[in-house]
């Protein structure tokens, strides 16, 4: 096992580089820049604006560039904003905890009705439900979420009047039930998608478990289906939802773009958003890199997660 | 204006009335239905309630003198004080001095290199420190420091020997008289000295973060990527502020931002403000208060005159006599905006009813095409001396309705032989070194060509502010006339208004007929606000809708 992590973490190290080497590249090379929109600005000159870009360091070879970030991140300094000068860790920490909160309980949510529908598909396929969640899955599928957002807001807040327009929480009140009132809608809209990918990768996995020869012999034993399926099929259906699980984590971190913006949900997606708009190259990179690290640990931590559960698997 | 406005400029009360006259009597008259004047309030009542301030943008940079975006100027009104503030009629008014400094009361010298600014003894900062002249003379020195990023260095960079006189007044001399510096004045907040100096390095001081001014509102917090909220100062020297919280919100979404205006999440739309799409609707809705304001910015067809198919103005007169400006207003932005002739906005005192009006006319360009020689070819786009009459159209993808005009344009010019191609880029590479250094054929560009209300557009106009040529400014046009030229310099060192008004009137006629741009129109915000809100009063002189967020109040 620890040969397998040594292994893995050299591994990770190198894709680190890669993708932060491509990542500063491809950001850098962009034409206009984190000054360009101070172009219009009728009292900035170009004088000004190069002047702005050599106190920044913007004028420094790209490679220069580069190692000065690369060194930088080593040593745990991970730069600072263009925007406001704030150290990239802070601004990644002050986003993080308004997306986990979201993707938490709309992944929460996700999992348990998406398993359920899954097995519950599964087991009575192509009876009238397993034909609805289909349905509706593929509704879920097709149709983009801030279309759901808004119609969302439309009926259930200028409508009924039930939940707010958005935002995290009231400003001036932020208390439990005003937090978990604003978290309704989103995190529903937000679940819509993942409810329908969990249930069709479950129905599938189930449906595949249900075939197998060891549940033939559990029936034959006389086992009741009841237990079958609690004790063998959706032991076995999980496994491949932890892999998938495992490749969602950083999704869930780097967050849900289109659903933060309608509901002005004050979390990574919209950070992202905001600093390529800005052209913020140093939290861009700070999102890249956390992005990376997160694939990486969701997949470390799904082998783990998955030998652990499943001992005809040895990691090594 | 006000009894204020009235008695505390040092403009003559004829210059302030004759100035106030050309400012509009909306102006004039709306503070007053709005129950409260414009900078000040009537009774010492405690400060309550809040309004939320919804932005499309998220403030970010709340050190004043640092480069920073429009949004920001929302905090730096409310938290700071500068030496002076501009009124919505564009007169100067003292805010941390106590005159306005002219030629006549001896604040200027004649030859207008000498300043003096007398300021006031009762204000102090955040903290309690009171405020002198040594904050002044520290914050025009940091601007021009040259480790510090500053915002804008234009004028600042004309000050030298500055010499604090005594607490309340400070002196400088100016390597050359400069006129505009005036209204720049109006756009410098002051910083205190005590807090900045102790720092090594004042571009990551923990004061960027936490600001500590002299303004009606004190910082309170901010919640990054969601709102910031100011909390009243109760010691601020003026009269103000009424409300006890300020709170800008950060909504990015823009139709999301209308919606939650709609549903009562915030009280008041800032920019990017409502969309025209949105005007007819929201004027409708019950207990919001919905407006046209003119806005700095006019919107334009730009052209890059160093093109060999733009250097003859008959081409250019041609295009613009294609341009059907009403159709474009009224048909794809709900009549929202209004055309114009010039880049001076309409409220200002030095803008120019007298220009030619535009008229839409497809047979006369196409005579005026025709006459010059030139002549449609094989595959019907007219062309001369080898030159073909075609040309990129740019701006900024994702605008939907700037993709519609384009659209229409190109329709257009096609029936008149000349061909148009549409090629748009996004905001960061567009307003890059393609507009700065006159990278491009044309463009459609709503862009503002004044620093507070002040007339001189020599950063614009002159054509030694030419990027593309070495030049200091942003002429991207590559704009270039003599005349324009010397008046321009004319301008920056004459400071009697009067003048200085012939002096830009004859800018204006030469511009206009010289078309470096073709002009469309001026653009107006739709701004909104809960009708519960009192002493809102729009001020196209500044950036920002909160310039005087300290005379808002609730009706009680």
């Amino acid at each position: 096992m620890s040969r397998f992590l040594l292994n893995r973490l050299s591994q990770s190290i190198v894709l680190l580089v890669i993708v932060s080497i491509i990542g500063f590249t491809v950001l850098n090379l962009m034409p206009g820049g984190p000054l360009a929109q101070f172009g219009l600005d009728p009292g900035m000159t170009q004088k000004d604006v190069e002047r702005l870009a050599a106190q920044l360091g913007l004028n420094r070879p790209l490679w220069i560039q580069y190692l000065d970030w690369a060194w930088r991140l080593v040593r745990g300094d991970w730069g600072h904003s263009f925007r406001d000068g704030s150290s990239v860790l802070a601004v990644i920490g002050q986003h993080l905890l308004a997306t986990l909160l979201l993707m938490g309980t709309s992944t929460a949510v996700a999992i348990a009705a998406g398993t359920w529908i899954g097995i519950r598909g599964a087991t009575h396929r192509y009876s009238l439900f397993d034909y609805c969640a289909t349905v509706g899955a593929m509704v879920a599928l097709s149709v983009p979420t801030f279309w759901f957002g808004l119609i969302g807001i439309y009926i259930f807040t200028l409508k009924l009047g039930w939940v707010p327009a958005g935002n995290m929480y009231t400003i001036g009140d932020g208390s439990v039930l005003d937090y978990l009132h604003h978290l309704i809608l989103p995190s529903l809209v937000l679940s819509l998608v993942h409810v329908a990918i969990w249930s069709r990768y479950m129905r599938t996995a189930t449906l595949d478990a249900l075939s197998q020869d060891f549940i033939k012999t559990a029936r034959a034993k006389g086992v009741s289906e009841r237990r079958i399926l609690l004790k063998h099929v959706v032991g076995n259906a999980l496994l491949p939802m932890i892999t998938l699980a495992g490749m969602q984590l950083p999704s869930i971190l780097t967050g849900a773009l289109v659903t933060e913006t309608v509901f002005t949900w004050p979390g990574m997606g919209r950070l992202f958003l905001d600093s390529l708009g800005y052209s913020d190259y140093p939290v861009v990179m700070g999102l890249l890199i956390f992005s990376a690290i997160l694939v990486v640990l969701g997949n470390l931590i799904a082998d783990i997660v998955i030998a652990t559960v499943d001992p005809r698997i040895r990691l090594g | 204006m006000t009894k204020r406005s009235a008695t505390t400029s040092n403009y003559s009360r004829r210059d302030a009335l004759r100035m106030a006259a050309f400012g509009g009597a909306a102006g004039l008259i709306a503070p007053h239905l709005l129950g409260k004047p414009v900078l000040a309030r009537t009774s010492s009542a405690k400060p309550t309630g809040r309004v939320i301030v919804g932005l499309g943008q998220e403030p970010t940079v709340f050190n004043p003198l640092m480069v920073h975006i429009e949004v920001d100027d929302g905090v730096h009104f409310s938290v700071f004080d500068a030496l002076f503030r501009i009124d919505p009629q564009g007169v100067v008014q003292p805010n941390l001095a106590v005159e306005v400094p002219n030629q006549k009361n001896g604040g200027i010298s004649e030859d207008g290199l000498k300043w003096r600014i007398r300021l006031r003894d009762d204000v102090r900062w955040h903290d309690g420190k009171p405020f002198s002249a040594e904050d002044v003379k520290f914050t025009l020195e940091l601007i021009m420091n040259p480790n510090f990023r500053s915002w804008r260095t234009a004028g600042h960079a004309l000050v030298r020997d500055i010499t604090v006189v005594s607490p309340t007044e400070i002196a400088w001399r100016m390597e050359e008289a400069f006129a505009p510096y005036l209204s720049f004045l109006t756009e410098t907040f002051i910083v205190p000295k005590h807090i900045l100096e102790k720092e090594a390095n004042q571009n990551s001081a923990a004061f960027n973060q936490i600001p500590v001014g002299t303004g009606p509102f004190k910082w309170g917090q901010r919640v990054a990527g969601d709102y910031l909220e100011l909390v009243a100062n109760p010691d601020y020297f003026g009269e103000g502020p009424h409300i006890e919280r300020l709170v800008f919100k950060y909504i990015p979404d823009i139709t999301v931002l209308y919606t939650q205006f709609k549903s009562g999440d915030v009280d008041l739309v800032g920019q990017p403000y409502i969309t025209p799409d949105h005007y007819g609707e929201a004027k409708t809705l019950a207990s919001r208060v919905v407006t046209l304001v003119p806005r700095t910015a006019f919107e334009s067809f730009y052209l890059n005159m160093e093109r060999p198919q733009f250097k003859e103005l008959a081409v250019r007169e041609a295009l613009y006599a294609a341009i059907d400006k009403e159709a474009i207003a009224q048909g794809l932005y709900y009549g929202v905006p209004a055309p114009t002739e010039t880049f001076m906005p309409r409220q200002s005192f030095y803008y120019n009813p007298n220009l030619p009006a535009h008229e839409y006319n497809l047979d006369r360009a196409r005579q005026i095409l025709d006459q010059a020689g030139w002549v449609p070819g094989r595959d019907g786009v007219r062309a001369k001396s080898g030159v073909r009459l075609s040309f990129v159209n740019s701006t900024t993808s994702g605008d939907p309705l700037r993709e519609q005009v384009q659209q229409f344009l190109q329709q257009t010019f096609t029936q008149l032989g000349v061909e148009m191609k549409i090629s748009n880029l996004p905001a960061a590479v567009m307003w890059g070194e393609f507009w700065q250094k006159s990278q491009f054929d044309s463009v459609i560009v709503g862009s503002t060509y004044l620093i507070g209300a002040d007339p001189d557009v020599t950063n614009r106009l002159h054509s030694r502010s030419i990027a593309a040529m070495g030049g200091r400014g942003s002429n991207n046009a590559q704009y270039s006339n003599p005349e324009v030229d010397a008046l321009l310099d004319k301008g920056a060192r004459t400071f009697d208004p009067e003048a200085r008004r012939a002096i830009y009137y004859r800018v204006q006629e030469l511009v206009r007929r010289d078309l470096p741009f073709l002009p469309l129109y001026q653009n107006n915000a739709v701004q909104g606000h809960k009708s519960g809100i009192s002493g809102i009063v729009p001020n196209g002189n500044t950036r920002t809708e909160s310039w005087n967020a300290l005379a808002w109040h609730w009706a009680s």
